[in-house]
C-alpha cells in the first residue's frame, strides 16, 4: 500500500513538469491559434541555457533558472515577430510545418552547440536531501517540483483573471478583432503571449536539469507527452491541460510500476480511450 | 518545329525519364544505384504522405510509423521464409491494417488535432519497436535481413540479390505504385478527397460520407509508406527503431513540400531534392537536419508552391492544383 502511495508521489512530480510544458502549449494556442511544435525543443533550451548557467558557469541555480527563462523568452518572442507573424493569414499547415522546421534547427543547433552526450548537474544544496514518506525516503527536490507546479496554476489563475495584462490577452482570445477595435495592440499581445508560453515551457526545463538527463532528445519527449495531454484535456483549455497532466503523470508512475516495458504504451491506450469516448477531450466545452 | 502542348510535352519528358531509369544500371555504379533507391522508396512514401496532404488537406507527421510496421514486416517474414515476394505483400498489409486501425482514432480529428495524433501515434509505434526487444530486437534492431529471391508462387523464382537486379525490383514495384496513384487522384475517389479538401461542408451536403473517405485516404497513404518501409530491409539488411522516429515522418513532409504539394508530380521531384541536398551537405556537416529545417523555414515563408509549381508555371504553363482555404473555425477555448 504505501509502494502505491510513494510511487503516486513521483507521479505527481512528474505531472508537474508534463503541467509546466503543456500550460505554455495551451495559453499560445488559445491566444494565438498555433500549435507551436518546436515546444518541446524549447523546453530542451531551457534545460539547456539553466545547465550552462549553473552547471558551467557556477552561477546559482536560481539565477541560473531566471537567466534561462529570459533567453528561451528572447527566443519565443523572434520566432513570434520574424516567423510566424508573416504567415497568420495562411493555411494552418503551414503555421505546423514553420515550428516543425523550428525543431529540426533548434535539436542540431544543441547538439553543434553542446555535443551529443547527456548531462546531469548537481542537486543545488539546499534541496538536496530526501525526507522519510509512506516509509521510504522521497526526494525534497520532487517537493520542490511539486510545490512549483502548483504555484504555477495559482499563479496562471490570478494572471488571467486580475491582471490587466491577462485580461488583454483573455480579450485577444475570444476576439482578436473586436479586441483590435477597441484598441488592444494585438500584434503586441500576440508576441507576449508567445514569449509567456515558452518561458513556461524553459522553466520546466530548467527546473528538471538535476534530476531529469539533460540530452538532445528530451524536447521531442516531452512534445509527444503534452500532446497527449492535450488531447486528453481539450486544446485550449488550461484546466483541462492541469487534470491531464496529473492523470498522464501518475498513470506513467503507476506504469514503470507494473508493466515496465509498455510504460508509454499504457499513456496511448488512455489517450485512444478518451478519443473513442469523448473526442474533444474531457474539459472542452 | 515547336514544341507541343504543354501536357504532350510533360509527357515526352517523362517518358525520357523513364527510359533513363531503366538504363541506370548500364551508365552507373553501385553508389549512384543505392541513392536511385532511397530515392525511388522515399517518392513512394512521399506520394502517400500528398494523398493525405495535399489532396486530402490532412497533416501526417506520423506517417513513419507505417513506414517501419511495413520495414519490420517485411524483415520479420524474409528472417522466416526467404521470399522477397511474401516480404513486400506482407509489410504492405499489415502496415495497411495498422494504418486502418489507428485511421479509425486519427480522422475523428481534422487539421492541427489530426497533425497531432498522427505524431503521437507514430511515437507510440516508436516506443513499441524500442521496447518490444523479443520481437523487434530493441534498440540493436532486426539484423541479417536476407535480400531473398522474388518467388511469386505459379510464376517461378528470380535471384535479385545483387545491387542491379534489386535496383529493378524498386524501380519495377515504384512505377507501378506510381502510376496506380496517378489513376487514383484521378479516379472518383480522387476528386472526392479534393472535394472535402476544398469545402467540407460542401461535401457533406452533397452526401459524401467525409469521413469514410479520410479513412480511405489514410489507409492508402499507410499502404504507400509500409511499401517504402518494405523495400528498405532487403536494401540494407537490417531495420532499426529510428524508421519509426519523427525525424523520418519529416522526410516525406520535406520532399514534399520542396517539391510541391499542388502538383502530382511535386513529391517524386522533391525526393529527388531531399537526397540531392542530404548527400551534398553530409559531405561538409554530420549536422545536416539544421539545414533542412532551415530550408523548411525558408519554404514556408516565401516558396509555399514547391519548386515543381515553379517548373509548372514557367515550363509547362500547365493548370496547377490549387489549394482553397476554409475559414479558421470558431474559437475553441
Amino acid at each position: 500500500m504505501d509502494n502505491i502511495a510513494f510511487q503516486g508521489l513521483i507521479g505527481l512530480s512528474l505531472a508537474m513538469y508534463l503541467w509546466l510544458i503543456s500550460a505554455g502549449l495551451t495559453i499560445i494556442f488559445g491566444v494565438l491559434r498555433i500549435v507551436n511544435f518546436a515546444h518541446g525543443s524549447l523546453f530542451m533550451m531551457g534545460a539547456y541555457l539553466a545547465f550552462t548557467f549553473y552547471g558551467l558557469l557556477g552561477l546559482p541555480f536560481w539565477l541560473a533558472v531566471l537567466l534561462s527563462l529570459l533567453g528561451v523568452g528572447l527566443l519565443g518572442f523572434v520566432m513570434e515577430r520574424f516567423f510566424l507573424r508573416k504567415i497568420y493569414g495562411i493555411d494552418e499547415a503551414y503555421q505546423l510545418l514553420l515550428t516543425f522546421g523550428f525543431i529540426l534547427i533548434l535539436d542540431d543547433a544543441v547538439k553543434i552547440i553542446w555535443g551529443g552526450v547527456f548531462k546531469i548537474p548537481p542537486i543545488p544544496a539546499f534541496l538536496d536531501g530526501a525526507w522519510r514518506m509512506f516509509g521510504r525516503p522521497f526526494p525534497v527536490y520532487n517537493l520542490f517540483i511539486i510545490a512549483v507546479g502548483i504555484l504555477v496554476a495559482l499563479g496562471l489563475w490570478v494572471l488571467f483573471e486580475k491582471t490587466w495584462w491577462g485580461r488583454l490577452v483573455g480579450a485577444t482570445a475570444s476576439d482578436r478583432e473586436m479586441a483590435s477595435a477597441i484598441g488592444v495592440n494585438v500584434p503586441w499581445v500576440f508576441s507576449s503571449v508567445f514569449a509567456f508560453g515558452a518561458m513556461l515551457a524553459a522553466l520546466g526545463g530548467a527546473l528538471g536539469i538535476p534530476v531529469r538527463v539533460v540530452a538532445p532528445g528530451i524536447g521531442a519527449a516531452m512534445i509527444i507527452q503534452a500532446f497527449i495531454i492535450t488531447v486528453i484535456g481539450g486544446l485550449g483549455n488550461l484546466k483541462g491541460a492541469f487534470v491531464s497532466s496529473l492523470i498522464v503523470g501518475i498513470f506513467s508512475a503507476y506504469g514503470t510500476l507494473f508493466f515496465p516495458v509498455f510504460e508509454l504504451f499504457f499513456i496511448f491506450v488512455i489517450m485512444a480511450v478518451v478519443l473513442l469516448v469523448r473526442p474533444q477531450g474531457l474539459f472542452a466545452r | 518545329m515547336m514544341a507541343g502542348r504543354p501536357a504532350s510535352r510533360l509527357s515526352l519528358l517523362v517518358g525520357l525519364l523513364v527510359v533513363v531509369l531503366f538504363l541506370l544500371p548500364l551508365l552507373a555504379g553501385r553508389y549512384p544505384l543505392y541513392l536511385a533507391i532511397q530515392i525511388l522508396i522515399l517518392s513512394v512514401f512521399s506520394l502517400g504522405f500528398n494523398l493525405l496532404f495535399g489532396y486530402t488537406g490532412l497533416l501526417s507527421f506520423g506517417q513513419a510509423g507505417f513506414f517501419a510496421v511495413g520495414a519490420y514486416g517485411c524483415a520479420k517474414i524474409l528472417l522466416a521464409v526467404p521470399n522477397l515476394f511474401l516480404g513486400l505483400a506482407g509489410g504492405v498489409i499489415v502496415a495497411g491494417a495498422a494504418a486502418l486501425l489507428l485511421g479509425i482514432l486519427s480522422v475523428r480529428h481534422t487539421r492541427i488535432y489530426f497533425s497531432m495524433l498522427t505524431l503521437a501515434f507514430g511515437m507510440m509505434i516508436f516506443s513499441i519497436a524500442w521496447k518490444w526487444r523479443d520481437f523487434t530486437g530493441g534498440d540493436d534492431g532486426l539484423v541479417g535481413i536476407p535480400r531473398a529471391p522474388l518467388t511469386i508462387p505459379g510464376l517461378g523464382s528470380l535471384s535479385v540479390a545483387t545491387m542491379e537486379r534489386y535496383y529493378y525490383v524498386v524501380l519495377i514495384v515504384s512505377l507501378l505504385a506510381i502510376l496506380a496513384m496517378y489513376r487514383l487522384v484521378r479516379s472518383p475517389l480522387g476528386l472526392t478527397l479534393q472535394a472535402i479538401r476544398d469545402s467540407e461542408s460542401r461535401a457533406e451536403f452533397a452526401g459524401v460520407p467525409v469521413r469514410s473517405y479520410r479513412l480511405a485516404a489514410f489507409t492508402i497513404a499507410g499502404l504507400y509508406a509500409g511499401l517504402a518501409g518494405a523495400l528498405l530491409p532487403p536494401l540494407e539488411n537490417t531495420v532499426t527503431p529510428p524508421v519509426a522516429h519523427w525525424s523520418t515522418s519529416a522526410e516525406p513532409v520535406l520532399a514534399t513540400l520542396m517539391g510541391g504539394i499542388h502538383t502530382f508530380g511535386g513529391p517524386i521531384v522533391g525526393a529527388f531534392l531531399f537526397f540531392m541536398i542530404k548527400d551534398i551537405i553530409v559531405r561538409f556537416t554530420e549536422y545536416w537536419l539544421i539545414w533542412l529545417g532551415a530550408i523548411v523555414v525558408v519554404l514556408t515563408l516565401g516558396f509555399r508552391g514547391g519548386v515543381a509549381s515553379i517548373f509548372a508555371n514557367r515550363f509547362l504553363s500547365g493548370p496547377v492544383i490549387t489549394r482553397q482555404s476554409e475559414p479558421a473555425p470558431p474559437p475553441a477555448t
